[in-house]
């Protein structure tokens, strides 16, 4: 069992309180995923050639500051960083592979967590309350957020093993359910040169995604062919850089309830975690059907 | 009238006041306030009460119910009425998967629409749906009827025994051992009388009638590759 929460903001105004609004998203679904949780945030943007990625030390008071002093030696690009908790949010100005090539190289034991314009995926061990404090969720800003609370069945309890998952540019993944061809899967994946960090069967969906979204599938496309590569369980909540997806199995065993309004379109596994949303009693509130894909996105930002 | 706020109560206290006051029955009435999609309200009511859940229940809304009536303003998550033995539950809203599941009987009146496995396994019950249901409904539906006045999934009624399922709408397929049937006077005026009950301005007549083509209930080797 895992929860899933999404919130896509169609009003900009409420930008400012995004991870107000979300935070109570989150923890209502601590019962369904208490062994951790993540979220992946949209907002603040980068600039053209530049990017942004999320990086998680795996070791207790790793010593950013020294990496990033080395990684502006290797590199002669301007940057820009801070630090939440035991991860950093890295901006520079410089292709995203020469980037991941110098971090492979200073800081083999660092994670990756995400890349992109504008995501950030922060992800962690503990109840969802702990991890919201440990980030600082509530006070977060951006136009959209996915999250996912985790009570894990296929794989260890860790830092790397909790969700989102990362699927590319700005795009990243969470998973209800379990799939029961991951391993076969992976070995597939890895001959195409798709890495994975665990034995985590939702990395594996992930990285199928990846794979068929670097084969110049649209995202549509890439998760209508999931519906058939993936043998398993699943209620999949996508972040995109300009909105949000959902599909389920076609057998639809994992639960998935949408609500809209004309502020925002939210997602979550059960309602309980919409009801402190404000205005959710006029909300139009409805049920995913299975095998369907949903997606809100914004046009494209200039 | 009894109102709990779940705001302030939990629900352990709605289900076991219920439990509690019911060998004296001073209260008939109760209302339960913000709801909040939480699960399990109501759940194993066992007296001649009624229940009026005021905004949207979670899972296993009135669960196991015998003899209370329940009315919830709102929608329902998993498992509505699951197990339901008598009485009457009544959803304004939709309701998710699995309403009423093996219930032996009552009735449940769903006024939106139902999501997958509406019905399965049921055993007695009576269910109306206004809207339309999703796939697998009635799979191995032993006794009861369901009502549908929308369009019904994939694999209506698969390995079907005695339920008797009305459809209005379109039906996406029938499972298997599942068939479409004449609709003789007896079953137009059991529709007409349980579309009545459930208040719906519907014409019996307006229904197509599903059943059990009986050819699954014992094994037969021909048969074997409809399991």
């Amino acid at each position: 069992m895992c929860g899933i929460v999404g919130l896509y903001l169609k009003n900009p105004a409420l930008e400012s309180q995004l991870g107000k609004l979300f935070e109570p998203m989150l923890e209502a679904m601590t019962d369904r995923g208490p062994d951790s949780a993540g979220f992946a945030l949209y907002g603040d943007e980068v600039g053209d050639g530049w990017v942004k990625l999320t990086l998680q030390a795996t070791t207790e008071n790793y010593d950013f500051k020294a990496l990033i002093a080395a990684l502006e030696s290797k590199i002669a690009a301007p940057l820009d960083w801070f630090q939440n908790a035991s991860a950093i949010v890295l901006k520079i100005k410089a292709e995203e592979a020469v980037v991941r090539a110098a971090l492979g190289e200073l800081a083999p034991t660092v994670r990756i967590m995400s890349a992109g314009k504008s995501i950030e995926i922060l992800k962690g061990m503990g109840l969802p309350k702990e991890i919201s404090k440990r980030f600082g969720l509530g006070s977060m800003t951006g136009s959209h957020i996915i999250g996912h609370t985790r009570m894990a069945t296929e794989s260890a309890v860790t830092m790397e093993g909790s969700h989102p998952f990362s699927t590319g540019a700005d795009l990243c993944l969470v998973h209800n359910g379990s799939l029961s061809n991951h391993f076969r899967l992976r070995q597939e994946l890895r001959r195409e040169g798709i890495n994975f960090d665990t034995e985590n069967d939702t990395e594996v969906a992930a990285g199928y995604l990846a794979w068929r979204l670097q084969q110049g599938d649209s995202l549509k496309t890439a998760l209508d062919s999931s519906l058939q590569a993936l043998d398993g369980f699943f209620t999949f909540a996508i972040g995109t850089r300009n909105g949000f997806a959902v599909i389920r199995d076609p057998i639809a065993c994992k639960p998935a309830i949408l609500a809209e309004t004309d502020d925002y379109v939210a997602m979550a596994s059960e309602y309980q975690a919409l009801s402190s949303l404000p205005g959710i009693e006029k909300a139009k509130v409805w049920e995913p059907v299975p095998a369907t894909l949903y997606i809100w996105e914004r046009g494209a930002r200039t | 009238m009894k109102t709990i706020d779940l705001s302030t109560a939990s629900v352990r206290d709605l289900n076991q006041a219920l439990h509690d006051q019911v060998k004296n029955l001073e209260e008939r009435e109760w209302v339960v306030t913000h709801p909040n999609g939480a699960h399990n309200l109501a759940v194993g009511v066992n007296e001649a009460v009624s229940v009026d859940i005021q905004g949207h229940a979670g899972y296993y809304c009135a669960g196991m119910n015998q003899k209370a009536s329940v009315t919830v303003h709102g929608n329902v998550g998993v498992g509505c009425a699951e197990n339901m033995m008598s009485g009457y539950v009544r959803v304004k809203g939709s309701a998710s998967q699995a309403a009423g599941a093996t219930a032996h009987g009552g009735l449940l009146v769903i006024e939106g629409d139902a999501g997958a496995r509406c019905g399965i396994s049921m055993k007695g019950i009576d269910i109306v749906v206004g809207g339309s249901i999703g796939h697998m409904s009635c799979f191995m539906g032993q006794a009861g009827r369901l009502v549908v006045c929308g369009d019904a999934g994939d694999a209506l009624g698969d390995s079907l025994y005695e339920t008797r399922i009305y459809v209005k709408g379109k039906v996406e397929s029938l499972g298997s051992d599942c068939i479409a049937k004449e609709m003789r006077a007896e079953h137009l005026e059991e529709l007409q009388e349980l579309l009545n009950r459930a208040g719906f301005n519907e014409k019996a007549s307006d229904f197509k009638r599903y059943g059990s083509a009986r050819q699954l209930y014992n094994f037969k080797v021909d048969n074997a590759s409809a399991y």
